[in-house]
This record gives structure tokens, C-alpha cells and sequence, in this order.
């Protein structure tokens, strides 16, 4: 069981694709890629796709936080989608729902962000 | 009803790698006891958080160290005993508290503690700089419940 990562950029926004297992040994290399995307491409924004995650705990909600802060600083959104009940439930109890906005698909996200 | 008991005991060097073969071990241990796909992924995940734990905080990334696992099997109740022989945790307590962390520049969150009281009916930690780190967990499976009603 590995970390599958995907993305791709949309405009100014850049979607990450996360499927298999999100732990702190798969966070360290979704960490480094998205941050050298973030730092050499022109983004503004974060899609993060969890549909295809089957597995993740508090190293994924670190990561997670750590690309929202990311994003912040260049006055971007973050918004996650496709969340799966138990994913959600660490996500409630971090209160990561309080600063990540969520949609139900990486379709709605995009449109938030006016990506057609 | 005759009472079940069965354990199982792991050891393992403190790499990351290792963080999805414990959960997986675990829980493909625990299968036998039936239980619901939601217990099963708490159970994962707290494995997961205390290995890592012992891995980047008792071992401070040293893969010399050892993690070491056992499970007892008792009836429908699961015991978990997670330890490693590292630094230890100076303030058990400050540890406990939700999104605390000692090691901010990991971008760690800081759930781990909290993750591992919510998913499990009993959290006890042992630790101290000469001793390592033990994280004694149990939990209660649903079928155990049902039976006592």
C-alpha cells in the first residue's frame, strides 16, 4: 500500500489527486511535491481530491494543514473534496472543517474557484 | 460461551515503511474477531499514530530503534500495546492535548494523542527517559456490547 499523487494545474489552480494511503511516510513525499509546485508554478489555489484515499491519520491532517498555510500566504483558497466518512471524522476533530472550505466533488470545487 | 484468548507479538525496526505493515498486521490479526469496518479503520489508525509517534519522537528518526506490538485477544475486547525503548515523553500531559506538538517544523498536527483516546475506549502511557515509551490502548468491539444488553 503506497501514496498515489496526481496533479495537475487548472488555471491558477492546482489539484492534487490523492489515492491509497496518506501516513506520515507517504506525507513526506506529497509534501515536497506539492511544495515545489507551489513554488515554481504560477498557482493561487488548491483542489485537494480525496476520492481514491483509502487510509489516512494525523500526518496527513499535518500535511494537509501545512500546504493550507502554503496557500494562504499567496492569498489563495484551499478546499478539499470527496471526503470519505472516516477521513472526515479526523478532519472533524481537528477542526480543520473550520479553516478548509469542503465540496462534495472536485467539479464543485472547481466551479468555486471559477474554473469552468 | 467458551472464552477466547489469543495474542500476537511484533517487532520491528523504527522506519516509516514500517507504519503501514504494523496497521496492516494489526488489523489483519484482529480480523478474526469480526469486527466492523469502522473498528477496523480506528484501530489502523491508532496503530499508525502511536508507531509514528515512536518513530519520529521516541526514536528521533534513528532506525536502529525497535517498535514493538503485541495484541491480546480477549473475548471481544482488543488490547494494544505499542512501545518503544527511546527518549521518552518529558510532559505525558502537555502530549495529551489537542494540537500540541514538539516538533512544530515537521508539520506535525498534533491529533495523534487525541485520535488514539477517541477511536479507543482506554488510553494509558508509560513513559520515561530510561524506560521508552508505552502506550497501553483497549477497545471494546461492538459485538461485546450487544451481548451485554
Amino acid at each position: 500500500m503506497s501514496l498515489n499523487i496526481n496533479m495537475e494545474i487548472r488555471n491558477d489552480v492546482l489539484c492534487i489527486r490523492l489515492g491509497g494511503e496518506l501516513d506520515h511516510h507517504a506525507a513526506d513525499e506529497l509534501r515536497q511535491r506539492a511544495t515545489s509546485v507551489l513554488e515554481e508554478q504560477n498557482v493561487r489555489h488548491i483542489v485537494l481530491n480525496l476520492e481514491h484515499l483509502t487510509f489516512m491519520d494525523s500526518s496527513g491532517l499535518g500535511v494537509i494543514l501545512g500546504r493550507y498555510k502554503h496557500i494562504k500566504q499567496l492569498h489563495g483558497e484551499m478546499i478539499v473534496c470527496a471526503v470519505s466518512p472516516p477521513i472526515k471524522r479526523l478532519f472533524d476533530m481537528s477542526g480543520l472543517f473550520k479553516i478548509v472550505r469542503l465540496e462534495e466533488s472536485e467539479e464543485f470545487a472547481l466551479e468555486r474557484l471559477g474554473v469552468a | 460461551m467458551t472464552e477466547m484468548k489469543n495474542e500476537m507479538n511484533l517487532q520491528f525496526s523504527a522506519l516509516s515503511q514500517n507504519e503501514s505493515f504494523a496497521r496492516v498486521t494489526v488489523a489483519s490479526f484482529i480480523a478474526q474477531l469480526d469486527p466492523t469496518m469502522d473498528e477496523l479503520t480506528e484501530i489502523k489508525t491508532v496503530v499508525s499514530e502511536a508507531v509514528t509517534n515512536s518513530i519520529i519522537h521516541g526514536y528521533e528518526n534513528n532506525p536502529d530503534g525497535k517498535v514493538y506490538i503485541s495484541v491480546l485477544l480477549e473475548d471481544s475486547t482488543v488490547e494494544l500495546v505499542i512501545r518503544d525503548k527511546g527518549v521518552g515523553i518529558r510532559d505525558i500531559e502537555e502530549a495529551r492535548q489537542p494540537l500540541y506538538t514538539s516538533k512544530p517544523e515537521l508539520e506535525r498536527s498534533g491529533m495523534g494523542f487525541t485520535i488514539m483516546e477517541n477511536f479507543m475506549d482506554e488510553v494509558e502511557v508509560r513513559s520515561e527517559s530510561s524506560f521508552g515509551t508505552e502506550i497501553r490502548m483497549k477497545k471494546y468491539l461492538l459485538k461485546s456490547k450487544a451481548l451485554c444488553n
